[in-house]
């Protein structure tokens, strides 16, 4: 997973709310067998609408997404978060997520960042009157700039520090790396082993 | 360090420990058996792809194709597109990180779960993981065996650990000696039906006591893998001389001084005198029936003798409500006695009773008998190495004669991800695990039995137990 620190990139106003994941990605999608590739699954069934905003040729390119309040609402499923990564995005504004969304985020490099609803509003108006217009996120001090607009996120602190290291779960458990060789070294000859095949 | 006496489930934890936990985060485990299947890996090899990381240790990792093998036409192509890209992908992501595999047509193919133990991987003490919720199965060795998600695949086979939170102990005796006729499958139907399918949440399960004891190691591998249905995150068996016997002598044992150590070590593992567990559950097996499922949940049991009960009579609002949706789905009116039953299929198979032992068992009921007209019977040996035995034994030949379908192993009509499904209303008598809405095929009927009911069943159509045939013959005579 790479560090994030500070990003920009195209803002995307998306004028809903309570997007639950099963309009992040339908379910006929879960039926693969690879972990990316979903960008073209990603709100699937509003991409069939010419006006969705995804559609319109400025916020095609768009990797920062500004949304509704309940985002990320309903089933579990992760791949909600591969969706919105494969597509470009690299951090989400909602003021207010579902908690499994929000952990699955962090766990994939995602940035979620919690802003007020009054601050969700500004971001809209700036995106909508520009369109195009690039954010500017940066994890370090917690803001969401737009030009002259700056606006505040929160996030929790071991989660920034997560996605400020880089860390997914595995990532994690290898900063004990040298544990787990420890351990290993202290097995005894006779635990069983798959290789070589013995027939 | 105290010599605080420990059960077998907190030895084995001890004995992983690679990372203590602190401030509540979980503890960090060492894995020792990781076996993959199809259905849950494809995404964890892929994101090791992703992120260029290599898998940790392949000489503790086995795969073998199961949930999505055909049973027929084994040499033919998968058709069902799904199916056939799941195999794909796991033979090629082996093949790529260097992972052991037992492909369809291979004599070691099969339910991965039946798999490990005939190979002799699965042993006392070890930490055993799969991505399937059955894995279970493998306690009856004294391992600690815990199904997983994929993400959690990925992660060991990445680093060989697992993050685990603590669990609590129950400790399940069953004391006594079973009556003929009556066998594991419904030791572990009563205990599901008694503590509930979320009794054992949180929970390692020990099953203890002088039935336990008696039961050979196929037996307590059944108990063992149905641990799940009750809830729990592990159903474990401590290892004894039985243990060792069926051991010995396999593919993977240990053999010379390391066998001598093994033991050694395996003595020290039993639970100790005077170790507490979090809760406690009792059984009588003297009294103990032929089980029946007669719901949709593996907790909607009865004894084969009694009626379907009627919802009425049950005072939880949930659990009536639960009982009435599923005598709807099950199309069973309260009172009906369960032997009055009858079914259109017998499915003997699953990774809960698709041993040799169950095979056997299932043959000597039905052999110079007559199937019941109509019914269909469905014989799925858990490996294909159990299918070769049974050939050896002269088992197909019985089960053919019997007019059963001889099938090729997987995992099949448990959970119907291949062709092998029950069309709508149709119903069931099967050895498997799993009696909800719509597992064995959509609209389908499931009524979970023993290998012995199953066949007693497919010889009479109607819920039965081999008691029920030695009353139809005596009154015949
Ligand atoms: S036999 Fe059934 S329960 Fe067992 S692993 Fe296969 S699908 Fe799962």
């Amino acid at each position: 997973m790479e560090k994030f620190e500070i990003f920009t990139g195209v803002g995307v106003p998306l004028r809903r709310s309570n997007v639950d994941t099963d309009q992040i990605i339908p379910a006929v999608y879960l039926k693969r067998i690879t972990k990316t590739g979903f960008e073209d699954a990603l709100f699937s069934a509003w991409r069939n609408d010419p006006e969705f905003v995804l559609n319109q040729e400025p916020y095609k390119a768009g990797q920062v997404l500004v949304a509704g309040p309940d985002f990320g609402t309903g089933s579990s499923r992760e791949h909600a978060v591969w969706a919105l990564r494969d597509y470009g995005f690299k951090a989400v504004f909602s003021s207010k997520f579902a908690d499994i969304f929000r952990g699955n985020s962090g766990k994939q490099g995602l940035v979620a960042g919690e802003i007020s609803e009054e601050d969700t509003e500004k971001l809209w108006a700036a995106l909508e009157a520009n369109p195009g217009a690039e954010i500017t996120v940066n994890l370090i001090e917690q803001t969401a700039t737009i030009g002259e607009l700056s606006v505040h996120f929160d996030i929790d602190e071991y989660t920034k520090w997560r996605l400020l290291e880089g860390l997914d779960d595995i990532g994690l458990t290898l900063r004990d790396e040298q544990a787990i060789t420890d351990f290993e070294a202290k097995r005894p000859a006779w635990m069983p082993k798959t290789l070589p095949a013995k027939h | 360090m105290t010599n605080k006496p420990l059960t077998l489930a907190e030895k084995v934890w001890n004995d992983h420990l690679v990372v203590k936990g602190k401030d509540g985060s979980p503890d960090l485990l060492y894995i020792d058996l990781h076996l993959v299947h199809e259905v849950t890996s494809p995404q964890a090899f892929d994101g090791l792809r992703l992120a260029g990381r290599p898998v940790r240790r392949t000489d503790l990792t086995i795969a073998t194709e199961d949930h999505n093998t055909p049973t027929w036409d084994i040499d033919k192509p998968i058709a069902d597109p799904v199916s056939r890209t799941q195999i794909e992908a796991l033979r090629h992501n082996a093949a790529e990180f260097g992972v052991r595999i037992h492909s369809l047509g291979d004599a070691e193919q099969g339910i991965v779960h039946v798999v490990g133990p005939q190979l002799g991987l699965t042993m006392p003490g070890l930490t055993v993981v799969c991505g399937d919720s059955h894995t279970s199965t493998h306690g009856a060795f004294g391992a600690l065996a815990m199904g997983i998600g994929t993400s959690e695949v990925e992660h060991v086979l990445a680093t060989q650990t697992l993050p685990l939170k603590p669990f609590k102990t129950m400790a399940i005796n069953v004391e006594g000696t079973l009556r003929p006729g009556v066998t594991a499958k419904d030791i572990i139907l009563a205990v599901i039906a008694k503590i509930g399918t979320g009794g054992g949440q949180g929970y390692v399960l020990e099953y203890r006591g002088s039935a336990i004891r008696a039961l050979s190691m196929e037996a307590r591998m059944t108990i063992c893998n149905m641990s799940i249905e009750a809830g729990a995150r592990a159903g474990m068996v401590a290892p004894d001389q039985i243990t060792y016997d069926y051991l010995e002598g396999r593919p993977h044992a240990p053999i010379g001084a390391d066998w001598d150590a093994a033991v050694a070590y395996w003595n020290t593992l039993p639970t100790d005198e005077g170790a507490k567990f979090d809760t406690e559950v009792f059984l009588d097996a003297n009294t103990l029936d032929p089980f029946v499922t007669w719901g949709t949940n593996p907790g909607q049991g009865v004894s084969l003798n009694e009626n379907v009960p009627n919802p009425d009579d049950i005072s939880d609002p949930n659990e009536k409500a639960a009982a009435l949706r599923a005598l709807e789905y099950m199309d069973l009116k309260a009172g009906t006695p369960m032997k009055e039953i009858a079914v259109n299929t017998v499915f003997l198979g699953s990774c809960t009773n698709s041993r040799i032992e169950d095979l056997r068992a299932a043959a000597a009921i039905i052999e110079g008998q007559k199937k019941a007209e109509g019914v269909r019977f469905m014989v799925v040996p858990g490996s294909a190495r159990v299918r070769l035995q049974a050939e050896a034994e002269g088992l197909d030949k019985i089960f053919k004669d019997f007019g059963a379908e001889w099938r090729f192993a997987g995992c099949s009509m448990c959970l119907g991800m291949n062709p092998d499904q029950l069309a709508p209303g149709e119903r069931a008598a099967s050895t498997s695990n799993r009696n909800f809405e719509g597992r064995q095929g959509k609209g389908a009927r499931t009524h979970l039995v023993s290998p012995l009911v199953a066949a007693a069943t497919a010889i009479r159509g109607t819920l039965s137990s081999p008691a029920d045939l030695l009353e139809q013959n005596a009154g015949a005579n």
